[in-house]
């Protein structure tokens, strides 16, 4: 490793100082960043924001772009291989032994493999994945419609959200697994699929094999890659962190359409 | 940042050519003054260190009241009438436009009655950033928003897609940050306790025109 000497000049002393000089104000912000009750002020406007948006464009639909618009790389963000004995098994043999379990409050729970996955009615768009750092890319994605999956197990009254459970574990120990939700509005959006190609293609491991959410009009941590489960629910106050996502109960925004 | 047999230093690479800019940008020394690879120093940022998700709670809390207080003030200005007797530069301020920015290029202020009144520069600089940088960087906000993409379709195409908006909300900030920094300098540069004085209680001394004007 390298090991830092200081020149002795007068900008470095300047670039010192100034570090100092503003610790204290600094150490205020982040104090104030760490206490309980300031991000829960900020995070007051959340409602409104979803509200807002929720109210002026409930149904809109995301813009699709055309085959010109393709990005030539789609980077792979978060996890780009479980690396789990099962998900390697799936991997070799193709996902012939891949299932989607779908339960909680419906009336039929059921379990999809990818064949029957593909022999249902598809939905194929090119959209941009805005990603919460920053990044876009644009693909293609074909996949099931998620209202086409909830039609089939038809989901209870009171029922609020859909709950996304991951084939990758986010702690060496597996205590914490990737995880996502949406609630039924944007689960029976249109442009709301379960993709299982990408740009004409089999989705690739890195980008969430054999399958992933595309909920087109949130941040990309929503659309949840490796999809093993699925579970309609009235609350994911119980669920994990309680937040709803992996993400969110690392403190990141539940609706993440800004 | 980029390592050197005996040292780490921060480098700002401006079209091709390198500056030194350790402690400012590339590398800067953290909270505790320790050396960190980051783009810009603690002080500059909230939260002090990287951390997205406290930094758009931040973010997003005070972008309303940005915004809610924006609105207020250009109601406020057009009620009031501030934006057309205050604001808007007359037929007098163009034509002497030209000499305004000899003046300010001396350091020349304006004294006796022309002190009580914005100049034309002045004027200028408050309605481009009232009525240009402020809601272009809450517009250019909106462009990153991929539910607000929706809401019309192709919008965010006519700034060129949503990096385009991004880098514009970006260079609008420091536009923002030019402006602040030009207008504190010359709060104080023409007189900081008698400017902070009429700026909250109204009461203005006015500058005296020297003999060579």
């Amino acid at each position: 490793m390298t090991r830092l000497q200081r020149r002795p000049s007068r900008r470095r002393f300047l670039a010192r100082a100034t570090a100092f000089a503003s610790a204290a104000w600094l150490a205020g912000c982040d104090r104030l960043s760490r206490t309980e009750w300031l991000p829960k002020v900020l995070n007051t406007v959340e409602p409104l924001n979803e509200g807002i948006a929720k109210a002026v464009g409930r149904n809109a639909m995301a813009q699709e772009f055309t085959e010109a618009d393709l990005s030539p790389t789609f980077r792979s963000n978060g996890t780009a291989d479980p690396g789990t004995a099962e998900y390697n098994a799936w991997v070799a043999s193709g996902f012939v032994d891949y299932r989607l379990a779908v339960a909680g409050m419906v009336a039929s729970p059921r379990q999809f493999s990818l064949a029957q996955l593909r022999a249902l009615p598809a939905r194929t768009q090119i959209t941009r994945h805005d990603c919460v750092e920053g990044w876009s890319a644009i693909a293609k994605w074909k996949g099931v419609p998620l209202s086409a999956i909830l039609d089939l197990v038809q989901p209870q009254p009171g029922s609020r959200y859909v709950m996304f459970y991951c084939a990758d574990a986010m702690t060496k120990d597996g205590s914490e697994i990737y995880y996502e939700s949406i609630d039924l509005d944007d689960a029976v959006h249109p442009q709301t699929i379960l993709a299982y190609d990408m740009n004409d293609a089999a989705l690739p491991v890195p980008n969430g094999a054999p399958l992933r959410l595309r909920v087109e009009r949130q941040l990309g941590y929503k659309h949840a890659k490796y999809i093993t489960a699925i579970a309609v629910v009235d609350s994911f106050a119980g669920i994990a962190g309680g937040k709803g996502g992996y993400w969110e109960d690392h403190g990141y925004q539940w609706w993440a359409g800004i | 940042m980029k390592e050197h047999a005996d040292s780490v230093i921060g480098v700002t690479r401006v079209f091709g050519r390198e500056f030194d800019t350790t402690g400012y940008l590339g590398l800067v020394y953290g909270v505790g003054g320790e050396p960190v690879a980051a783009a810009f120093p603690p002080w500059m940022m909230l939260p002090g260190a990287q951390w997205l998700a406290m930094a758009r709670a931040w973010h997003f809390f005070f972008a309303w009241v940005f915004l809610l207080n924006g609105l207020a003030f250009v109601v406020y200005a057009i009620a009031s009438h501030h934006l057309v007797r205050d604001l808007a530069p007359d037929r007098a301020d163009w034509r002497g436009l030209l000499g305004s920015i000899r003046d300010h290029l001396r350091f020349r202020h304006p004294a006796g009655a022309a002190a009580t009144r914005y100049n034309v520069l002045q004027k200028l600089a408050y309605l481009v950033v009232i009525f240009g940088l402020l809601p272009m960087a809450i517009l250019m906000g909106f462009a990153l928003s991929p539910w607000l993409n929706a809401l019309l379709a192709g919008w965010v195409d006519l700034v060129g897609g949503r990096q385009s908006a991004r880098a514009l909300h970006f260079i609008v900030a420091w536009l923002l940050v030019a402006f602040v920094a030009i207008h504190v300098f010359q709060v104080i540069v023409t007189g900081l306790w008698n400017n902070l004085r009429s700026m909250i209680t109204g009461r203005y001394r006015v500058p005296v025109e020297s003999a060579h004007d």
